[in-house]
């Protein structure tokens, strides 16, 4: 059965389809695609009891087979649990979008975007072959670029979207380095292949390279610092994208990648200190920054960058606990973060604003919108019953039992904790109570469309927290064995019993609640340190751009300075540069066809041909070198006759008399010759020149160096009478054979004419000079 | 040898041609662009082999062309390269006819953009 | 730049050239010629023409608009390859009639197609001269 590939193709099919539907369906055509991320979704689900033993199912398509490259995918426990994070959270999705974005003329893009996204990201998830995984993988990013940049019309956005390719870009082309150094290491390029060959490639001397160019992706794909600033900036896509790509699941694709490679990549102290050194100052910056924001969408965004400080953090311990509060982190932040968004969205749109200043009160006029921001909110505080708490339990726990750097790590995780709680409490509380204040729209609660999504999510964070064991308990444990195989299956609890880890908790939520409450007088006394703000890896980014732009600038500069001959004098020098290399590299020429003797007027011919042109070179009067020029196509013409070609030599001597004709009609109005170059300049255009024509006299006699072996012209003179009824072959090639050819000739002459006529009156309609 | 000569002349042409493509003069960069032509199509004849001065025509009573004749495949090749060189070159002329009208100007230096140049009489230098 | 003894000579050489350019286009099948050639040459003759009387003259003597040669030959190069498929060939394949006609020769499609050349190249050649002698005349 091909269920994945099925799956994956049917969403390019959607996103292919979706325009032409909106067209044909109006505002009902969400209820069509949705059935596409819901079908997946349910797919899935009844898809979980056969992976749950830790059992993997794979498809394998041969692709590229002379490169090892192979359309496979596999569905395991964490690729089951990402993708139907990807395709639950994607229905709920098209469903808000088509709230948030109705009458928006351009919503059927919207639409095909989000689909072709869903399709990549799963194809990212689903992937067993690193190269399949890296295509999925880019595709991913394209349509990130696309739905950043949704509102083109904006320079914010585009900015923010080109900001967002290239960063992501840049280290996906880095993964692909160190993907095909693993391949090149491991023998292939399958992820269950490479797994059983981990230990070659840990003692690989590469390791160290593959490792790093293959964080590199993960890293700028999951915003970790320093390569965190694309992801606040991307938060100019409209929020349906915001809280779909931006926190529930394109940015987790570089944590998915940490997980999938553990297994390959990981357990050596080179993967333990990078990636924990990376999560975990990401956690706290982006939890500290989150605190200053007054933008509620970069306040949101900020977390998302704390959060997936913290995944990457947890992979990078690697323990069976860490990958235990992982997995459950990864499911808890897209129910939260999603929901959270969303709900942002539905007061950006139904006020007109997300500052955090400027809203307040709202409870009363979006009742729906306030309890769900409320619930939502204490899931990411952590507190109980919500799934966020249990989440956080096993966080504290995995840090507890840290290999290395214990303290530090609980330390630096409660204090960004404690920030979170401040910032959930700053969120659940700031735009909902206090007093009404004046937006630019009257608020009003958001339409179904866009109050079902996030009430779903925030419903299925109580309802698992709850119920954590039975309706979760088996995915989840196949999720950690399928990133730490050694781990044993527990079973999930909400309450462990007074610990101290408990302990840890309480007063992480008081400090958070402490910090939330003096939040104004912590802005005004503590800013961000100078160096922070002056160290903003964004001006790396942008002195880069900047200094790309400006070496291209010089580089076009002095290769093209408007001046036609410098165009063909470095076009020239290329050619002659790669053509004599490689005549180098061939080797020497044999002149054996090359002998015979020379006639005395073929000489003659020749170097009154090359006067000619000397002469046209040389001479500034327009009379001779028009002549000159005539002497050699007389010379020709001479050759022609003398070589067995007489169409040509007649159609050479017409078409030259005709061309002198054409020159002298004009004469009188053509411009003087006016050469004014130093004579430095005319010596180096001489050398250049005179090396391209030497190359073409080489050239020239290697072909011909060569015997000849032609089938056409053998043919043609067999068939010429036989076939055709002429005698004279040329003729019969120009008006049989080839005819066709030489009928889109005339066309072409047809056109040349009209073109000469065109150009004429044109002239005498704007009045002569 | 023969061979060799005109090898060696298609190539002088071709240099010749590239010179004045480099030149500042406009009309010396159209007879560039002919010159390269007609090296070209020698060239191509070259290529072709200058076995058989006999021009590949049959026998009033022939049904097949008997070697050794000239290779008829260049030769229809060359002929239909001559008559597009001509509109090339008519086209060429025209051209330079109408940019040196409305510009004033033959020197391709003074043309570093698509747009027009209003000089005035000012070419009178 | 009238001159008697131009005009009087091509008076008279312009209806031997006109012949003559038929005779290459005609025996180009079997003897060095053909639709281009023919074409050149036709066109030569009403150049001279041309120099000789003006070019408002030539155009009257000519009759027909150059741009009028040109669709003339087009289509009959078209038509040709078309009369192919109509008689069951695929496109351009040549049709040859069995017999012999008097003067011309063997007739078939080909022939047509190299008449049609023909005068497609008198044609742009006649279209270019004149724009030009008109423009330069003005």
């Amino acid at each position: 059965m091909s269920l994945l590939t099925l799956i994956v193709l049917l969403g390019f099919l959607a996103a292919a389809v979706a325009p032409a539907l909106t067209s044909l369906l109006g505002r009902r055509v969400k209820f069509v695609l949705v059935l596409y991320p819901a079908g997946t979704f349910v797919a899935l689900w009844l898809m979980v009891p056969q992976i749950e033993n830790g059992n993997v199912i794979v498809e394998s398509f041969s692709w590229v087979p002379a490169l090892g490259v192979s359309l496979s995918f596999l569905l395991d426990g964490i690729s089951a649990l990402v993708g139907m994070i990807v395709s639950g959270i994607g229905a709920l999705i098209i469903i808000y979008a088509g709230g948030y974005l109705r009458g928006h003329a351009q919503i059927s893009r919207m639409y095909a975007l989000l689909l072709f996204f869903m399709a990549s990201m799963l194809g990212v998830v689903f992937s067993a072959n690193l190269i399949g995984l890296f295509v999925f993988w880019e595709l991913t990013s394209i349509s990130s670029y696309l739905l950043i940049g949704f509102n083109h019309e904006r320079l914010s956005s585009r900015a923010g979207a080109l900001q967002a390719l290239l960063v992501t870009g840049l280290g996906g082309l880095a993964m692909l380095a160190g993907f095909i150094l693993m391949g090149m290491v491991g023998g292939s390029y399958e992820i269950t292949e490479l797994i059983s060959r981990a230990d070659v490639l840990r003692a690989h001397e590469f390791y160290p390279a593959m490792l790093l160019l293959v964080l590199l992706g993960a890293f700028t794909k999951s915003a970790q610092v320093p390569f965190h600033f694309w992801l606040p900036n991307a938060m100019e896509a409209p929020t349906p994208v915001s809280a779909y790509l931006h926190s529930a699941t394109m940015v987790k694709a570089g944590v998915f990648l940490l997980a999938r490679m553990m297994s390959i990549l990981g357990g050596t102290d080179w993967w333990h200190y990078a990636v924990s050194f990376a999560g975990a100052s990401t956690m706290f910056l982006g939890a500290f920054v989150a605190f200053y924001q007054s933008d509620l969408k970069r306040v949101l965004a900020f977390t998302t960058v704390s959060a997936l400080g913290t995944l990457t953090l947890l992979l990078g311990l690697g323990t069976e606990e860490a990958v235990r509060a992982a997995m459950l982190f990864f499911l808890v932040h897209a129910l939260y973060k999603g929901a959270l968004f969303m709900v942002t969205g539905s007061i950006d749109h139904e006020t007109g604003t997300r500052l955090l200043d400027r809203i307040g009160g709202l409870r009363r006029a979006m009742p729906i919108t306030a309890v769900t921001a409320i619930v939502a909110s204490l899931s990411m505080a952590g507190l109980p019953p919500m799934l966020g708490f249990l989440s956080k339990e096993l966080l504290y726990e995995a840090k507890v039992q840290a290999p290395f750097a214990s303290f530090l790590l609980i330390s630096l995780g409660v204090l960004s904790n404690a920030l979170m709680v401040g910032v959930a409490a700053l969120v659940a509380f700031r735009p909902f109570f206090g007093k009404m204040k004046d937006t630019p729209k009257h608020p009003h609660e958001a339409p179904w469309s866009m109050w079902l999504g996030p009430a779903t999510l925030t419903l299925i964070s109580l309802v698992f927290g709850l119920l954590t064991a039975p309706l979760l308990g088996g995915l989840w444990n196949a999720a950690v064995i399928s990133v730490h195989p050694e781990a044993s299956p527990v079973a999930l609890k909400l309450w462990h019993g007074l610990n101290e880890i408990v302990a840890l908790s309480a007063f992480t939520v008081l400090l958070g609640l402490l910090l939330f409450w003096m939040r104004d007088r912590i802005l005004a006394v503590i800013r961000p340190p100078a160096f922070l703000r002056a160290l903003k890896a964004e001006q790396i980014y942008h002195l880069m751009i900047a200094g790309t732009l400006s070496f291209a600038k010089r580089v076009t500069a002095v290769f093209q300075d408007g001046l036609l001959r410098h165009y063909v004098m470095f076009v020239t020098l290329v050619v002659v540069m790669f053509g004599f290399w490689s005549l180098l590299a061939a080797g020497p020429i044999d002149l054996a066809e090359m002998s015979g003797g020379l006639h005395v007027h073929d000489v003659i011919i020749a170097l009154v041909m090359l006067g000619g042109a000397l002469m046209a070179a040389y001479s500034n009067s327009r009379l001779v070198v028009i002549g000159s020029l005539g002497i050699v196509g007389y010379g020709i013409s001479m050759i022609f006759l003398l070589y067995g070609a007489p169409d040509l030599a007649m159609t050479q001597f017409a078409v030259e008399t005709l061309s002198v004709v054409l020159f002298v009609l004009i004469l009188a109005r053509l411009p003087r010759i006016k050469d004014i170059v130093s004579n430095v300049v005319r010596v180096r255009d001489g050398v250049i020149a005179g090396l391209a024509g030497i190359l073409l006299t080489v050239l020239l006699v290697i072909a011909t160096a060569e015997p000849l072996s032609s089938r056409v012209s053998p043919f043609y003179s067999a068939a010429s009478y036989l076939e055709a009824k002429g005698r004279n072959v040329v003729n019969v090639i120009l008006v049989d054979f080839r005819g066709v050819d030489t009928l889109g000739e005339i066309t072409v002459l047809a056109i040349a004419a009209v073109g000469v006529f065109a150009l004429l009156r044109q002239g005498s309609k704007e009045g002569k000079p | 040898m023969t061979g060799l000569l005109f090898a060696a002349l298609a190539g002088a042409l071709f240099a010749i041609g590239i010179y004045l493509l480099m030149r500042r003069s406009i009309l010396k960069l159209v007879i560039g662009l002919l010159l390269i032509g007609h090296a070209a199509n020698l060239s191509i004849f070259t290529a072709g082999r200058l076995d058989s001065p006999i021009p590949p025509i049959m026998t009033q009573d022939a049904i097949q062309l008997n070697a050794p004749t000239a290779d008829p495949l260049p030769q229809a090749l060359i002929l239909t390269a001559i008559v597009i060189g001509f509109g090339l070159q008519a086209f060429l002329i025209v051209l330079v006819r109408r940019i040196v009208g409305r510009n004033g100007v033959d020197d391709t230096d003074e043309m570093t953009s698509t747009d027009i140049v209003d000089r005035g009489q000012e070419d009178g230098k | 730049m009238k001159s008697v003894i131009l005009s009087t000579v091509v008076r008279l050489l312009l209806p031997l050239i006109l012949l003559f350019s038929l005779f290459i286009l005609l025996r180009g099948h079997n003897e060095p010629g053909g639709g281009f050639i023919g074409g050149l040459a036709a066109a030569s003759g009403w150049v001279l023409y041309l120099f000789a009387f003006g070019s408002a003259e030539a155009k009257r003597a000519l009759r027909l608009e150059p741009l009028h040669f040109i669709i003339l030959g087009l289509t009959l190069a078209l038509g040709s390859g078309l009369f192919s498929v109509a008689a069951g060939k695929s496109f351009m394949q040549g049709v040859w009639l069995d017999a012999m006609v008097p003067v011309l020769g063997k007739i078939g499609t080909p022939v047509v197609f190299d008449v049609g050349v023909y005068f497609v190249v008198i044609g742009i050649v006649l279209k270019i001269v004149f724009a030009l002698a008109e423009e330069e005349g003005r």
